[in-house]
């Protein structure tokens, strides 16, 4: 009696039962690819994790060059679970952007992109370049000598793109060189800016999702297709996954703990076969294998302008890509994106082995 | 006086082969000032030269003059070409004359690297390497005489202070002439030292050769002649690590030094000393070669008293526990050379724990017996370096397991240096012969590697604890999966049911 004394009273104020009817009325599409769908969730679950966890890392956490590398260890080594924590939002993260790759690439080949859902792609790819800005960012913080390097590596990349490359590269770190000030400012897109974006833009792209419903492919129009309810049957099959994401992670931190190496120094050599993290690695292989000079310009900057176009193209993805009725260009569509996924994991491969 | 033609008699028509070909002028011959021969050999041309030199300045003075007396109409036209043509004329006349007197001649190194005689041509041929050549020096600096003469008398003429090859005996006082002159010296490089002269005769070299001894090396024994490079050139026979090899030319040499009541052995002795490796194999320019200990121009074998000083140039901690130690007394009283009665000289290796104590490899049971008091103390010093020795080695170990295994153990690591330090502060105190001094660094010591196993232990624990810890973690979450799954299962049952 009291508990539905509440719920009326809640219900009054934030009509949950409207949510609740709108809710049981959204459903899912049932077919061969369906597992697909829940590569979304799994990196709204993760991201979740990233948030928990960042903020239980920020109570012990301090941004600034003399202080972050041992507050980081003093988080690993003193406070109670730190390193569960740490390890925990470190794995989390990398694990994040690979579901973040496979979901837009499902998305891709699925071709979910179709209209009317060509904000949702946008808002999706905005939502990748924010999480390697995460990623990228996140990197520098506990301000060790690989972390050091890569970045400096990472902002001299970016320091080549013709005309704003220079004041980008002073922007990014807050000076000419790598130092303290590249450190608090990476600090600040890390933990106000960047989540500030993350937040408006998952909450648009999930709107998006809401209003226009799950995508069917379009092999499947015009099919019988069956429908499962999201609430509660493909949440709770949601929930298996990201129960069974939590044991990955706690596995992966228990056994394979991130480490923290040596800290920071400006004034040390670069330390060989220095690499950036996995999801820059195909483009960090690429630059090395381009010349020094294509027609008098330089390598870096074709190569640069190069993964700009790319990108560029993948906004344009939806307005390039409108119809099934296309056969033709929907051939190019799924070798350009095979091919892209090949080139990715072969480069990746390839760097690491190499 | 004719000009002569450079390695060939003299001919009145002869071109003069100190005139350039490019340019129409030479140094005169007789005073060496700008010659206006024209590049054609003649007799006092240099002084007709000078005479020609001066009616062209009155042809163009009487030209000046005629030009003032110009219709006042053309002058100003006229004033501006002639003055033009004039600064032209005597830009070109200036420009010449410094490129001619910037030519310094040197009628020595002009024959000299001619000859036949490799003898005769060699001073000639080095000397362009020189350091004094490099500082405007010339052969007439040193040996005297006149390089601007064309013919070898003139050139080799005693009126004109020529000196020629100085004897052995008198080649110190030769380069003191100006290596000994502060205020000479100063003009070419104030912050070099002047009493190389005098310090080398307090040298076993200089002492030898004051008695008549002409096998002594004296400066260019060491220096090299004519092609003396500056100490800091890395071809210089004394840069550091050319200084061992430069002094083993004589002193490694047994028929040189036959007579010489020393051995003649150093040199491959030095070569496998721990300073040799240092200097050879590391690149260590720092690292002591010969010269460090016996010192350069003063050169001579540090006394028994002395030679702890010597070492302690480097080695001042040692140096000084030693001077305190028991042993100092006992040393000075047997005439024992301090530092080397352990460590020898030219053969020094690198110290070792087995120096110390009762074992074979010790130093110590050379002097003592069983049961004395050395003998205990060596003794006792070796068990507490090689406790502490291996408690750092079993710590390192642990830590490293515990880092394997990817626990986070910078840290105690790091505080492991405290118990490193200990240990070679504790070998550095054994010249106390003290165990009670070496007991007050090796006990923080061990206490330090103590804390590092420790350390290495609770990471272990804790790695320990966190697998436990997955696995029970492991068996709730698969457990919460397999409830859901089922419980999916459950209400898709219903809906089937209810469909």
């Amino acid at each position: 009696m009291r508990i539905e004394a509440i719920r009326a009273w809640l219900d009054e104020r934030l009509s949950i039962s409207t949510l609740a009817a709108l809710a049981s009325k959204k459903e899912v599409p049932v077919h061969r690819h369906s597992i697909w769908y829940y590569f979304g969730g799994m990196t709204l679950f993760l991201f979740a994790v990233q948030v928990v966890t960042g903020i239980l890392l920020l109570l012990y956490y301090r941004p600034s060059s003399e202080t972050a590398f041992e507050s980081v260890q003093f988080i690993i080594t003193e406070v109670k679970f730190g390193w569960l924590i740490r390890s925990i939002h470190s794995w989390s993260a990398n694990l994040m952007i690979a579901t973040l790759f496979i979901h837009m690439f499902s998305v891709f080949f699925l071709r979910a992109y179709y209209p009317p859902r060509e904000i949702t792609w946008l808002s999706g790819v905005f939502l990748l370049f924010v999480a390697i800005c995460f990623g990228f960012s996140g990197y520098l913080l506990p301000w060790n000598k690989l972390a050091f390097f890569a970045t400096k590596v990472g902002t001299e990349i970016a320091g080549v793109v013709p005309i704003v490359g220079r004041p980008m590269l002073r922007f990014l770190r807050g000076g000419d060189d790598v130092t303290g000030a590249t450190l608090t400012r990476f600090f600040g897109f890390h933990v106000a800016v960047l989540p500030a974006m993350a937040t408006a833009l998952i909450t648009v792209h999930v709107l998006l999702v809401q209003l226009h419903g799950m995508s069917v492919p379009p092999k499947l129009i015009g099919q019988p297709v069956k429908k499962m309810k999201f609430v509660p049957n493909f949440l709770l099959r949601d929930l298996i996954g990201w129960i069974l994401a939590i044991g990955v992670l706690a596995a992966l931190a228990a056994l394979f703990p991130w480490e923290l190496g040596e800290k920071a120094d400006a004034f040390a050599p670069a330390p060989a076969g220095i690499k950036p993290e996995w999801y820059f690695l195909f483009m960090f292989q690429t630059l090395k294998y381009i010349p020094a000079k294509i027609w008098k310009i330089d390598g870096d900057v074709i190569g640069i302008l190069a993964f700009g176009f790319v990108a560029m193209l993948l906004f344009l993805v939806p307005f390039i890509d409108r119809s099934p009725e296309n056969r033709r260009r929907r051939l190019i569509f799924n070798v350009c994106g095979v091919l892209a996924l090949l080139y990715i994991v072969g480069m990746t491969i390839f760097g690491y082995v190499t | 006086m004719r000009p002569m033609k450079i390695g060939g008699p003299a001919d009145q028509t002869d071109r003069c082969t100190l005139a350039t070909a490019a340019a129409q002028f030479s140094l005169c011959g007789l005073c060496g000032s700008l010659c206006l021969c024209g590049g054609i050999a003649q007799e006092n041309i240099h002084h007709r030269g000078t005479e020609i030199a001066q009616r062209s300045t009155e042809r163009f003075s009487e030209r000046t003059r005629r030009f003032v007396k110009q219709p006042a109409a053309i002058v100003p036209a006229l004033a501006t070409r002639r003055t033009f043509t004039f600064a032209l004329r005597a830009m070109i006349v200036l420009t010449l004359f410094t490129l001619a007197s910037a030519q310094k001649k040197s009628s020595c190194i002009e024959c000299h690297s001619k000859l036949q005689d490799a003898r005769l041509s060699a001073p000639a041929k080095l000397f362009d390497n020189d350091i004094h050549h490099a500082r405007g020096l010339s052969c007439n600096d040193c040996h005297g005489g006149d390089p601007t003469a064309d013919t070898k008398e003139g050139a080799k003429d005693p009126r004109k202070g020529f000196l020629g090859k100085p004897k052995t005996l008198d080649i110190p006082a030769y380069c003191g002439k100006c290596h000994s002159d502060a205020n000479l010296m100063k003009r070419f490089n104030p912050s070099l030292r002047v009493d190389q002269e005098r310090e080398y005769y307090t040298s076993v070299h200089g002492q030898k050769l004051k008695s008549g001894e002409t096998r002594a090396a004296t400066c260019i024994s060491c220096h090299s002649v004519h092609g003396i490079r500056a100490v800091k050139d890395p071809l210089s026979s004394v840069y550091p690590s050319n200084v061992a090899e430069t002094c083993s030319k004589c002193h490694a040499n047994a028929d040189y030094m036959r007579g010489f009541p020393i051995p003649n052995n150093q040199y491959a002795l030095y070569k496998t000393s721990v300073h040799a490796k240092a200097l050879y194999e590391k690149q260590d320019l720092s690292a002591p070669t010969c010269n460090d200990c016996h010192g350069n121009h003063g050169a001579t074998p540090p006394g028994i008293a002395s030679v702890a000083n010597v070492c302690g140039t480097c080695h001042g901690r040692q140096a000084e526990l030693f001077q305190v130690s028991p042993h100092k007394a006992a040393f000075d009283q047997r005439q024992f050379g301090e530092c080397i009665k352990c460590h020898s000289n030219h053969a020094i290796n690198k110290p070792t724990d087995e120096m110390i104590g009762a074992g074979q490899k010790s130093v110590c049971i050379t002097c003592h017996t069983p049961g004395d008091k050395g003998y205990v103390a060596g003794d006792q010093m070796r068990t507490r370096i090689d406790e502490l020795l291996a408690s750092i080695a079993r710590s390192t170990d642990i830590l490293n397991s515990a880092e394997r295994a990817g626990m986070e153990v910078s840290r105690p690591k790091f505080e492991m240096k405290e118990a490193m330090d200990a240990l070679t502060h504790a070998r550095v105190l054994i010249h106390t012969s003290s165990i009670a001094e070496v007991d007050k660094v090796a006990a923080p010591g061990l206490a330090a590697s103590a804390r590092g196993y420790q350390a290495g232990l609770d990471a272990l624990a804790e790695r320990s604890f966190r697998r436990k810890g997955l696995a029970v973690s492991l068996v709730f979450i698969l457990f919460l999966a397999v409830l859901v799954y089922l419980k999916v299962r459950q209400i898709e049952s219903r809906q089937a049911a209810a469909e």
